[in-house]
């Protein structure tokens, strides 16, 4: 499996792409008393396993509000959100925890550690929901917390880590049970300019690893030079979808202007 | 492979042992708060504790009905020797019943406010970790995981609380009588008694700390996992 989602990764074959997250006119109305806000406006979209996907936008344009649809914390007014082919609207909460705990990493934009947790517990968390022993969830919390070179840091409390590498311990904690998508949004909007690179680069090595669909929701332009696919919103719909090949050239571009 | 077995998901257990660890942890960390909290319960429970025991051994040595004893008794204003004198025992009787309705009012009273104070606290607690709450529901915790975790505070808390309240109240108490009646409530202690109303008293206090903490821990489980998305705050 993670053979397949390696290729599919780095070769990108257009004919053996699997379909891991599919919405079909998404939509999403805040009622706040009597004004209503469209916060999306029939949103499809098809996003495939082992891709790495940006949702670009301007603030306000959605972004956040289709995170939640996709994660399962929310539910669409309109339209249908798939993960595996499940229709999540389907699932009753039971099954929500279920599909949050296993199929969905979640990398937040204020880091969202628990903060009476050492970075090892934090990482463990979600394989102690997914009913791993404490044996099995420690040593591959190592493992994990290894790869994203904090192993060392294993005992320390979120306070006493610096900003990336709290956000580092998130990466390894949204990938705890091998999800089968990972959602950041806005993953370095609260760091500096060389970590949030470094965390970018992270989670880009992280999917050509393990494989994972990653969905990144940013501001941020050097987001783009590693996604494979990028999606612009605004205003509640899609405006416009760019591969990789196509990226490059507008990439070297705007470089070049 | 996995496709359609989603929504028959595998059972997620969740060990008590995490919650236990979990709770005992947040309790630790924001100690001086807790302690806070925890004061209501111990000054609670020590007045009832007080209460009972005096009760107790003010009881145990009536029902020696020695004369030097009651002599002591009376000087502290207490009846002796109900059990003899006819007439005027029916207005004593009913002085002492007056005595126990006052004393179970007041009780009561400070129970509630206990009861009331420890609400207050866990549901400010529960306030100040939405996002934390939020991020387990985002990590797979189910609502039964973070009711659990809360109602375990409380009665950890509770429990601390309660033990406190109880050697406080006992102390104070019998240190008390010991300057009245001296060392006739040696000989006369009426241990067994005393050791009732304490596990009374620990079963009264911490229950009313899980009770107190059902609502907002019902609160903290009903929360939207969204909450932990929220960029700002
Ligand atoms: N809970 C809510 N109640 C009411 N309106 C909401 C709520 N959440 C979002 N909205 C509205 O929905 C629209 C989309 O919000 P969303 O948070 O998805 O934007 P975003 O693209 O994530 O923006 P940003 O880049 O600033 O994070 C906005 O107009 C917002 O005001
Ligand atoms: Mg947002």
């Amino acid at each position: 499996m993670t053979e397949t989602a390696e290729g599919a990764a780095t070769a990108a074959p257009k004919e053996e792409k699997r379909t891991v997250v599919r919405t079909q006119q998404v939509k999403r109305v805040y009622k706040m008393g009597e004004i209503e806000v469209h916060a999306l406006r029939g949103v499809d979209m098809e996003i495939y396993t082992g891709e790495y996907l940006s949702i670009m936008g301007p603030s306000g344009s959605g972004k956040s509000t289709f995170f939640n649809m996709v994660g399962g914390l929310d539910k669409p007014s309109e339209g249908k959100v798939y993960i595996d082919e499940v229709d999540v609207a389907q699932l009753d909460a039971y099954e929500l925890a279920w599909l949050r705990c296993r199929k969905i990493g979640y990398i937040f934009q204020s880091f969202n550690l628990i903060p009476v947790m050492t970075a090892l517990e934090n990482v463990t968390l979600p394989m102690v929901f997914a009913g791993l022993t404490s044996d099995e969830a420690r040593d591959k919390g190592m493992v994990l917390l290894g790869k994203v070179g904090l192993g060392e840091r294993y005992s320390h409390k979120p306070n006493e880590l610096s900003g990336g590498q709290q956000q580092r311990v998130a990466v390894a904690r949204a990938l705890a049970n091998d999800p089968a998508v990972v959602l950041a949004d806005e993953p370095t909007a609260n760091l500096d300019l060389a970590t949030g690179t470094e965390i970018i680069e992270l989670l880009r090595e992280m999917n050509r690893d393990s494989g994972v669909t990653i969905i990144s929701a940013t501001h941020d332009h050097k987001m783009l030079s590693v996604s494979d696919r990028v999606v612009w919103v605004k205003d509640g719909q899609v405006e416009r979808v760019a591969n990789r090949e196509d990226l490059d050239i507008e990439v070297t571009h705007v470089e070049g202007e | 492979m996995s496709e359609k077995r989603l929504a028959g998901g595998r059972e997620i257990v969740l060990p008590m042992s995490k919650a236990v660890e979990i709770s005992f942890r947040s309790l630790k960390i924001r100690f001086g708060r807790s302690l806070i909290t925890t004061s209501g319960v111990i000054l609670a429970i020590a007045f009832l504790m007080s209460v009972w025991s005096s009760n107790a051994i003010v009881g145990s040595l009536r029902d020696v009905n020695k004369s030097e004893i009651n002599l002591l008794l009376q000087k502290n204003g207490i009846e002796t020797g109900l059990a003899e004198s006819g007439e005027a025992s029916a207005e004593a009787q009913a002085r002492m019943l007056e005595e126990e309705s006052k004393q179970t009012w007041l009780i009561s009273l400070s129970l509630l406010v206990c009861v009331v104070g420890i609400a207050n606290a866990m549901l400010m607690s529960v306030t100040e970790r939405f996002r934390e709450i939020g991020t387990m529901k985002c990590l797979g915790a189910l609502d039964s995981f973070i009711v659990k975790l809360f109602l375990l505070e409380s009665t950890f808390q509770g429990f601390a609380g309660t033990t406190a309240g109880i050697i406080i109240g006992f102390a104070l108490t019998f240190l008390l009588a010991l300057l009245d009646y001296g060392g006739y409530v040696l000989d006369y202690f009426p241990l067994n008694n005393i050791a009732e109303s304490a596990g009374y008293a620990l079963v009264v206090g911490t229950s009313l700390s899980l009770i107190g903490a059902m609502l907002p821990a019902y609160r903290a489980a009903k929360m939207e996992p969204v909450e932990a998305m929220r960029s700002d705050t």
